[in-house]
């Protein structure tokens, strides 16, 4: 949807799909909530620094309360004492809500295959986006976040999407 | 070359080291234990312990080892306080109980885990879920007890002693937990009265990763202990392998070795000073230490490949020589950061409310910082010039003319402007590399470690299976156990490596300097302001990666 207002009166009415309207408003309106637990944090800290500049793309506002945010991003390993914390975290958010999963641990448990680490966050919460790299560089995180406002712009957000997951905490 | 060790009984150990302390071993480094069941040569016992500790000249240290009958020793937390944390890991990761430790509960691996990681007899991808995470209530009882906070009534139950106190989880998803830190406090007000630290939540298994990879494989590992400053992780691991080798580095490797370690402490100390003036409030100064972060990304990655996770050493050596044009484009990186700390000063040097957050605030005395086994520039700003390019030089340190940085109180002042003058200090040390950079090869010439030259491997047979079996095999380390360690961004940063002759480490023990640093925090900020206590974290700069490993 794109307006040139300039050559538009000011009274003009514009007729849209309520879909569309909303999808343009939640697009540039991103509020991540950043779970930074290791090196990938420190490359979301270039990515939010003014180099690479996040807010650009209407997604600077870091909220580190789960209540607050719309957009999860998992920045870093998780290890299985870390997954209770994060499954609350991701429980707490209130819908409509995305995550993106940061870099190789996040999204497989990257090179760390063993007893302590989480084969990937996607074995306890619901995943939309992965982002691979050890850690990804910044351009990577901000390729995520606009293909994720692509999709907010030109579909119907689909809220039962994850309807059917179930993760290895859910039991309990 | 190998460690030497003064091997005792288990019964004798707790006299023994009371002992050494009275003779001026009163830095306790690390303790750890090794499991032998696997180990080729038969030993006397399955388990032993090694203790390694430093004299107060900081020149030599010693490593005494103790071989276990049974799984049980006395604790040395009444001499060392340092060892709270590691007979805690050690217990964790080993089952080998301390008699008489104050709290001895797991510290790396979550409260429902069963069984003990590090034994051999462990699978290594063998994970268990954590359901819920522990409330740390009885070990806060036992701290407010012990700190005469709350009295024991005597039907059993609790009295808060005329204190209305308020509990409040910071972390482990906090902006200012730096990771995932998780600190249990009990609130009077603002005031914190008493702390209990939750740590292990990016224990990502580093020591039994490192027992199924070879030497060279391990490389990429170091760099995600202290991620902030890949590089010297790296020299201090591949520094430690050969030593054990007994191989001497080209002049040039060396020179370019010094280089980078400093370029790493720059890199470090930025995004720590970056952080903890964020912490307080000052973002614009984020701004102006950020900056030329990504321009040291920009210089590493087009050495190394890789912005942040560089794995640019190689046992024998480095993967490639400083690429033509390296020296001027440090230069203006050099530049670049010397603009942004001088900005930032100008902002915050002699700022009011800087100096009201800052001075006195979350202050350890040098004898406490010693007990605690801090190290680094949180040691060095309560005023104990313990600096091992200066006290036990190594790639020709005692060469460069620059100064030990110390603070006199040892509070987040001291600790934040040691950290800004080390930046000034590691910039001369870097000029000075690069005006006498010694010309010469980079790696040593020894097939059985370094790989061959890409030409060799495509034109000659011999080439070829150099390569695929150092490759396949690993650099093979003589059997024995060793110890070695040098002045990271944090402090010192050792490794405990028991080789057994193969191409595979039988274990590696890394000596994290923001470990220690973690233990002693709870005692610092107690007594103190919420908010200070943040601030104090920052000023610590406890790096995750390296403290949980």
């Amino acid at each position: 949807m794109e307006i040139n207002t300039q050559t538009l009166p000011l009274e003009t009415a514009i007729t849209t799909r309520l879909d569309d309207a909303i999808g343009w408003a939640r697009e540039s309106s991103l509020w991540p909530m950043i779970f930074g637990t290791a090196c990938c944090a420190i490359e979301f800290m270039s990515a939010a620094a003014s180099k690479y500049d996040i807010s650009r793309f209407g997604a600077e506002v870091v909220r580190f309360s789960p209540r607050q945010a719309d957009l999860l991003i998992v920045a870093g390993t998780i290890t299985y004492k870390q997954a209770p914390i994060l499954k609350q975290i991701y429980d707490q958010m209130s819908e409509p809500k995305w995550v993106i999963s940061m870099g190789a641990c996040a999204c497989s448990g990257g090179f760390y295959d063993n007893y302590s680490t989480m084969q990937g966050i996607d074995e306890i919460i619901p995943v939309d986006l992965y982002v691979g790299g050890c850690p990804p560089r910044p351009e990577a995180l901000l390729d995520a976040l606009l293909s994720l406002q692509k999709d907010l712009r030109t579909h119907t957000y689909n809220p039962d999407r994850h309807k059917d997951f179930k993760g290895l905490l859910d039991d309990v | 070359m190998m460690s030497k060790f003064i091997t005792l009984l288990p019964e004798e150990l707790h006299a023994s080291l009371q002992n050494k302390y009275n003779e001026g071993f009163i830095y306790l480094l690390d303790i750890t234990a090794v499991d032998y069941s696997e180990y080729p040569q038969a030993k006397e016992e399955a388990y032993a312990l090694v203790y390694i500790i430093r004299h107060k000249s900081f020149q030599e240290h010693i490593l005494i080892k103790t071989y276990l009958h049974t799984l049980e020793i006395e604790t040395v937390t009444d001499i060392f306080k340092g060892a709270n944390w590691l007979e805690r890991e050690v217990y964790d990761q080993y089952g080998i109980t301390f008699l008489h430790h104050p709290n001895l509960r797991r510290i790396l691996n979550h409260h429902q885990f069963v069984g003990h990681p590090l034994r051999k007899s462990y699978p290594i991808t063998k994970g268990q879920l954590s359901y819920e995470v522990d409330d740390l209530i009885d070990e806060m009882n036992n701290r407010l007890l012990s700190k005469n906070v709350v009295c024991r009534l005597e039907s059993g139950s609790f009295s808060e002693c005329n204190k209305d106190l308020m509990f409040l989880n910071l972390g482990p998803s906090h902006p200012a937990s730096h990771g995932t830190i998780r600190t249990y406090v009990a609130l009077d007000g603002e005031t914190v009265e008493a702390a209990v630290s939750e740590i292990g939540y990016l224990h990502r298994g580093f020591e039994k990763s490192c027992e199924n990879h070879s030497y060279n494989q391990i490389v990429p590992y170091t760099d995600r202990l202290n991620y902030c400053s890949a590089i010297s992780n790296n020299i201090a691991y591949v520094k430690t392998v050969e030593e054990m080798l007994g191989i001497t580095l080209p002049l040039r490797a060396q020179a370019i070795r010094v280089m980078l370690l400093e370029l790493s402490r720059i890199e470090d100390h930025v995004v720590c000073l970056a952080a903890v003036l964020v912490d307080m409030g000052g973002l614009t100064n984020y701004w102006y230490m950020y900056n030329p972060r990504e321009d040291i990304y920009e210089l590493l990655s087009k050495l190394t490949g890789a912005r942040l996770t560089n794995s640019y050493m190689r046992v024998g050596g480095m993967t490639n020589d400083l690429y033509e044009g390296f020296e001027e484009d440090l230069k203006d990186v050099i530049k670049k950061v010397q603009y942004g700390v001088e900005e930032t000063l100008s902002l915050i040097k002699h700022n009011r409310i800087f100096h009201d957050r800052t001075q006195n605030v979350g202050v350890i005395n040098a004898q406490d910082a010693l007990n605690a086994s801090m190290t680094g520039p949180n040691l060095r700003a309560s005023g104990v010039p313990f600096d091992m390019r200066k006290d036990t030089p190594y790639y020709g340190y005692e060469n460069y003319t620059f100064d030990v940085i110390v603070g006199s109180v040892g509070d987040v002042y001291d600790r934040v402007m040691v950290r800004f003058g080390e930046i000034q200090e590691s910039i001369k040390i870097i000029e000075q590399v690069m005006q006498n950079l010694p010309e010469g090869e980079v790696n040593i010439k020894d097939a059985a470690i370094t790989l061959p030259h890409k030409e060799a491997v495509y034109n000659t047979i011999e080439g070829v299976m150099n390569h695929f079996k150092l490759t396949y095999e690993g650099v093979k380390v003589p059997a024995g156990e060793y110890y070695s360690s040098l002045e990271a961004t944090n402090g010192e940063l050792g490794f405990f490596i028991v080789s057994d002759g193969s191409g595979i480490p039988y274990k590696v023990k890394v000596k994290a300097p923001s470990f220690t640093a973690m233990s002693a925090y709870p005692d610092i900020i107690e007594g103190s302001q919420l908010a200070d206590a943040i601030l104090t974290l920052g000023s610590l700069n406890i790096i995750a990666g390296e403290m949980d490993r």
